[in-house]
C-alpha cells in the first residue's frame, strides 16, 4: 500500500472527526439564515454549471461523495468510505445507505454513474474526470470509478460543488449532453443535499428549506436559507451593517472590506478560499514582440512594484501570490519575488536589445476584462513609464470582447484573475500546458511552452504520493516564477462577512461551495 | 397608418439591434464560460451549436424575425427560459417603480413650479431652483447610496435592497406595507430626476402664462389671484409638462436601470443591463420590443391627456 492509499485509509478511519471544524459551543437548531449572492444565478444545477454563484445554492441542493476538513483531508459525505486500488486505477465509493433525494427516491450507485457521465459531457472542467473511463455499479451502494491512469486530483474533484450527484430519474429523461439546458436546472430542482429548493426568483432570491430526510441525522441546523441577490457591493455592505444580511461571501472590494472590518458585531475574514484559489496576475503574451524575450518579462516584473499593489491598491486585503498556485493550497511553494529594482529592470532591457531611443524603449498594450482592475492596469502603465516602456491601456467594452481578444491571443499584456478550483490539475495546468494554447479565455493564453513544465505537470497528474507530488509542483512553480509567462502579484481579496449571530460559518477550504449543514443562527 | 409606421419602426429596431449585437466581438458562449470559470473550445462550440450561433448571420436574423412575427420572442440563452416569461416576471416591478415615481414627481413638481412662479424671487422659488439643479445633476447611483447610508444605516427605517422581505408572513396588507416600505428610497431616487424636470418646466411655463394678456384680462375683470392661477393659468401651462411626461415614459428602461441596480430592484432595467453584459441577444431584443411598446402606449396616453387640457389639440384631431 503506498502512502497515498495509507493517507486515504487514515482519513477513512477518521470518519467520526467530521466535526473537527465545528466550534465547541452547542449549536442552535432552527432559524433562518439570510445571506446573499453577488450576481444573478443562471443555473442551480452544479453538475452542469460551474462558478461560485451556482456553487453556494448548488452545494446545498446536491450532495457530493466527499467533503474536506480544514487541513485538506477528505472526509466522508455521500461516500461513507472509499478505497483506492494499489495501482491507483480503481476508486471504490461505498455510499451511505440512507441517502434520499428530495422527492423521496433513494440515492443509488446508478445516480453516481449517471452524474459522472453528465459532468463529463457538460461541465467545463474536463480535467476533473477525463481519466474516468467508466463507473461500474456492483450493487446499489457501491460505485467503482475505473480510471485509465492514476488520478489523485479525483479526490478534490469529488468534493465541494465539483461532483454534484444528480438524480437519474429526473435528469436522465433526455440526451446526456442536453442536461445543461434541462428545465429542472432552475425549477423543481431535486438533489440529496441538506436543503431543498423552496423558491427561485430570477434576479430576486433563492430560498432553500431544510430537507428533513437528509442522510446525516440531526442536520442541517438551519430551517431556512434565504439567498438574496444583491449585485451592488455598496448596498450589500450597508445590509451587513444594518443587520439585514447575516452573512455573505466573495466580497472583494478593499475599501468595503476595510470598512466592514471596523463594524462591531461583524467578522470579516479571508479564510475559506483555499480550494477555490482565486489569484490575480499580469499576463504576458510570450509569442510575439519584445515579450517573447524572458528578459523583457523579468524587466517588467522588476519595474512593477508589488508592494504598491498590495498596500495602495489592495489596501492590505490581499496576500502575496508568487507561483500560480494559491498560497492556501498544500502544494504552494513560495518563490523569490521580483522586488522593485528599476536599475536591474533597465539593465535587463538594455541586454535584451531595447535601448532608450527618443525617450522610449518600446510600446506595449495592456488589456483588462472588467472595470474592477482598472487601477492595476493604470498602475502598470505608470510603473513601466519609469523604465521607458510606453503602455497603451486598451479598455474592452465588456467581458466577451476581452475574452475574445484573450482567446485569440490578440494582446501584449493583460490583467487576469484565474481560479485554482481545488487540485492544480483542474485549475492550474490549463494556464501553462503547451497543448492548451489559445483555446478560449483562461486557457494558456500566453502561448507559453516549456517541455519540462509539461513533463512535470504530466508526472504530478498521476503521482499518487502526496509528498512526491508536492516536490514536482515545487519545481514547476520555480520554473513558472523564473520564466514569467504571467507575473503573479496577489490573491484576489475575497472575504467572507458574517455577523455575531452566525455560528460556524463556512470557512473551510471550499467556503460556501460546500454544504452548510453545520451553520446555525444563535438565539 | 400610425400602426403601420410603428410596425415598420419596430422591425427596423429589431434588425438594427440584432445586427449591432452581432457586430460586437464575443457572444453569449463567452459569458457562459465566464460564469463557469472557463470552458474549452469544444464546449464553447457545443454551446454555440445549441443556440444556433454557429449559423450564418442572415440565417440567424431570418429565424429570429420569423419567430417574432409569430409573437415568439424566443428563448433566453443565458437564463434558459422563454424571454416573454422573463420579461413578464420583471415588468410589474419596473412599472410600479416608474409609475409611482413619475406620478409623485409630476404632482409635486407642478405644485412647486406654480408656487415658485407666483413669487419668482421668493424663498420658495430659490428652493425649487436649487432642488432642480441638485436633482438633475446628482447622479442617481450617488443619490441612491446617500439615501441608503442615511435611512438604512444611520437611521434604520428603510430596507437596503429588493422589493420585499421574504421572511415576512401575513396577509395582503402586511405585504402591501412591506413593498411600500421597500419602495420609498428607490422612488425618491428615481423621482428626484423627474421632479427636477417638472418643477423647472412648470415654473417656466407658468411664469410665461402669468405674464400673458389673457391672465391680465382675467385679473382685470376682478377674479381672485387664486382663481386666476389655478383655473386659467395652470391649465394652459400644463401642456408642455404633459408632453415632457409622455416623453419620459421612454425612461421606463433607461432611467430605471441605475436605480434598480443600486436598490437591487428586481425589474426590467436590471434584466436589460445583465442581458447586455451577457450578450443574451433574445432577451435584449425582447426588452427593446417591450420598451418600444411602452413608448408607443405612452405617446398615445400623452395625446389623450393633451386633448383633455388643450382644446386646440382637440379641434385638430
Amino acid at each position: 500500500m503506498n502512502k497515498f492509499v495509507k493517507g486515504l485509509a487514515m482519513a477513512t478511519a477518521l470518519t467520526a472527526s467530521v466535526s473537527t471544524f465545528a466550534k465547541a459551543e452547542e449549536p442552535t437548531k432552527g432559524g433562518t439564515l439570510v445571506t446573499v449572492l453577488g450576481t444573478n444565478v443562471r443555473n442551480l444545477n452544479s453538475a452542469v454549471q460551474s462558478g461560485i454563484v451556482t456553487g453556494f445554492p448548488g452545494a446545498q441542493l446536491f450532495a457530493s461523495p466527499l467533503r474536506y476538513d480544514d487541513d485538506w483531508t477528505p472526509q466522508p459525505y455521500l461516500a461513507e468510505s472509499w478505497e483506492v486500488s494499489e495501482d491507483g486505477l480503481t476508486v471504490t465509493l461505498n455510499l451511505v445507505k440512507n441517502a434520499k433525494f428530495h422527492d423521496g427516491t433513494p440515492l443509488t450507485s446508478e445516480d453516481v454513474a449517471f452524474s459522472v457521465e453528465v459532468i463529463k459531457a457538460n461541465h467545463p472542467f474536463k480535467a476533473m474526470f477525463a481519466p474516468v473511463e467508466s463507473v461500474s455499479t456492483p450493487d446499489a451502494h457501491t460505485a467503482v470509478l475505473n480510471l485509465s491512469k492514476p488520478h489523485p486530483a479525483l479526490m478534490l474533484a469529488m468534493s465541494g460543488q465539483l461532483m454534484s450527484i444528480i438524480p437519474k430519474h429526473i435528469y436522465g429523461d433526455g440526451e446526456i449532453s442536453d442536461v445543461k439546458t434541462h428545465a429542472r436546472n432552475n425549477e423543481n430542482v431535486v438533489g440529496s443535499g441538506p436543503f431543498k429548493l423552496s423558491e427561485f426568483k430570477n434576479g430576486e432570491h433563492v430560498i432553500l428549506e431544510r430537507f428533513d430526510d437528509f442522510f446525516i441525522d440531526g442536520r442541517p441546523y438551519l430551517d431556512k436559507i434565504v439567498m438574496r441577490i444583491i449585485t451592488d457591493p455598496a448596498a450589500r455592505a450597508i445590509a451587513y451593517e444594518n443587520g439585514e444580511l447575516h452573512m455573505g461571501a466573495f466580497e472583494s472590494l478593499p475599501r468595503i472590506i476595510n470598512r466592514l472590518k471596523k463594524v462591531d458585531g461583524l467578522t470579516v475574514t479571508s479564510d475559506g478560499y483555499g480550494a477555490i484559489g482565486p489569484i490575480d496576475w499580469l499576463a504576458m503574451n510570450t509569442t510575439k514582440g519584445p515579450l517573447a524575450d524572458v528578459r523583457v518579462r523579468k524587466a517588467i516584473a522588476y519595474a512593477v512594484d508589488k508592494n504598491f499593489i498590495h498596500k495602495a491598491l489592495m489596501q492590505g486585503t490581499a496576500s502575496d501570490s508568487t507561483s500560480g498556485i494559491h498560497p492556501d493550497s498544500p502544494f504552494y511553494a513560495a518563490q523569490e519575488g521580483y522586488d522593485l529594482d528599476l536599475e536591474k529592470s533597465a539593465a535587463l532591457l538594455d541586454e535584451a536589445g531595447f535601448p532608450v531611443k527618443d525617450g522610449t524603449r518600446m510600446s506595449l498594450t495592456i488589456d483588462f476584462g472588467w472595470p474592477g482592475v482598472k487601477p492595476q492596469v493604470e498602475y502598470v502603465k505608470a510603473a513601466l513609464k519609469k523604465v521607458n516602456i510606453d503602455v497603451e491601456v486598451r479598455a474592452s467594452a465588456d467581458f466577451p470582447t476581452w475574452a475574445k481578444k484573450m482567446g485569440m491571443m490578440d494582446f501584449d499584456m493583460s490583467w487576469d484573475t484565474v481560479f485554482n478550483w481545488g487540485d492544480p490539475v483542474i485549475g492550474v495546468h490549463r494556464t501553462y500546458d503547451s497543448t492548451n494554447i489559445a483555446k478560449g479565455v483562461w486557457s494558456n493564453t500566453q502561448g507559453y511552452s516549456n517541455a519540462r513544465v509539461d513533463e512535470l505537470m504530466g508526472m504530478a497528474a498521476v503521482e499518487t504520493d502526496p509528498a512526491k507530488r508536492k516536490e514536482l509542483y515545487g519545481e514547476f512553480q520555480q520554473i513558472i516564477a523564473d520564466e514569467l509567462p504571467v507575473y503573479h502579484t496577489n490573491t484576489l481579496p475575497y472575504h467572507t462577512v458574517y455577523s455575531d449571530k452566525v455560528g460556524n460559518p463556512p470557512l473551510g477550504i471550499w467556503g460556501t461551495s460546500t454544504p452548510i449543514d453545520m451553520t446555525y443562527i444563535k438565539e | 397608418m400610425r400602426i403601420l409606421y410603428a410596425a415598420i419602426l419596430l422591425l427596423a429596431v429589431l434588425v438594427l439591434n440584432f445586427s449591432m449585437m452581432h457586430l460586437a466581438p464575443g457572444d453569449v458562449a463567452d459569458t457562459i464560460s465566464q460564469s463557469m470559470g472557463g470552458a474549452d473550445q469544444e464546449l464553447l462550440d457545443q454551446i454555440r451549436a445549441d443556440y444556433g450561433l454557429d449559423q450564418p448571420f442572415l440565417v440567424q436574423l431570418g429565424r429570429y424575425i420569423g419567430n417574432v412575427l409569430q409573437f415568439d420572442l424566443g428563448f433566453s440563452f443565458f437564463y434558459n427560459k422563454p424571454v416573454t416569461e422573463l420579461i413578464l416576471q420583471r415588468l410589474p416591478a419596473t412599472l410600479l417603480l416608474v409609475f409611482v415615481a413619475q406620478i409623485l414627481a409630476l404632482f409635486i413638481g407642478v405644485i412647486l413650479g406654480v408656487i415658485s412662479a407666483r413669487k419668482p424671487n421668493g424663498i420658495a422659488s430659490h428652493f425649487v431652483t436649487i432642488l432642480a439643479l441638485f436633482g438633475y445633476s446628482a447622479p442617481v447611483f450617488w443619490t441612491g447610496i446617500l439615501l441608503l447610508i442615511g435611512f438604512s444605516l444611520k437611521i434604520q427605517i428603510f430596507p437596503v435592497a429588493g422589493m420585499r422581505d421574504v421572511t415576512i408572513e401575513g396577509g395582503f396588507w402586511i405585504h402591501f406595507m412591506d413593498i411600500a416600505r421597500h419602495m420609498v428610497l428607490p422612488v425618491i431616487t428615481l423621482g428626484s430626476i423627474f421632479l427636477a424636470l417638472y418643477s423647472r418646466l412648470s415654473r417656466a411655463t407658468m411664469m410665461e402664462v402669468l405674464g400673458s394678456d389673457y391672465v391680465r384680462t382675467a385679473k382685470a375683470k376682478g377674479l381672485s389671484e387664486r382663481e386666476v392661477v389655478y383655473k386659467h393659468a395652470l391649465k394652459n401651462s400644463l401642456s408642455p409638462v404633459i408632453t415632457l411626461a409622455g416623453l419620459q415614459f421612454s425612461a421606463v428602461i433607461s432611467g430605471a436601470v441605475l436605480v434598480e441596480a443600486v436598490f437591487s430592484w428586481p425589474g426590467l432595467g436590471t434584466l436589460a443591463f445583465q442581458s447586455i453584459i451577457a450578450r443574451d441577444t433574445p432577451t435584449i431584443l425582447g426588452i427593446l420590443f417591450f420598451s418600444a411598446l411602452v413608448v408607443i402606449v405612452g405617446n398615445l396616453l400623452t395625446d389623450l391627456a393633451l386633448r383633455l387640457v388643450d382644446p386646440r389639440v382637440r379641434s385638430k384631431g
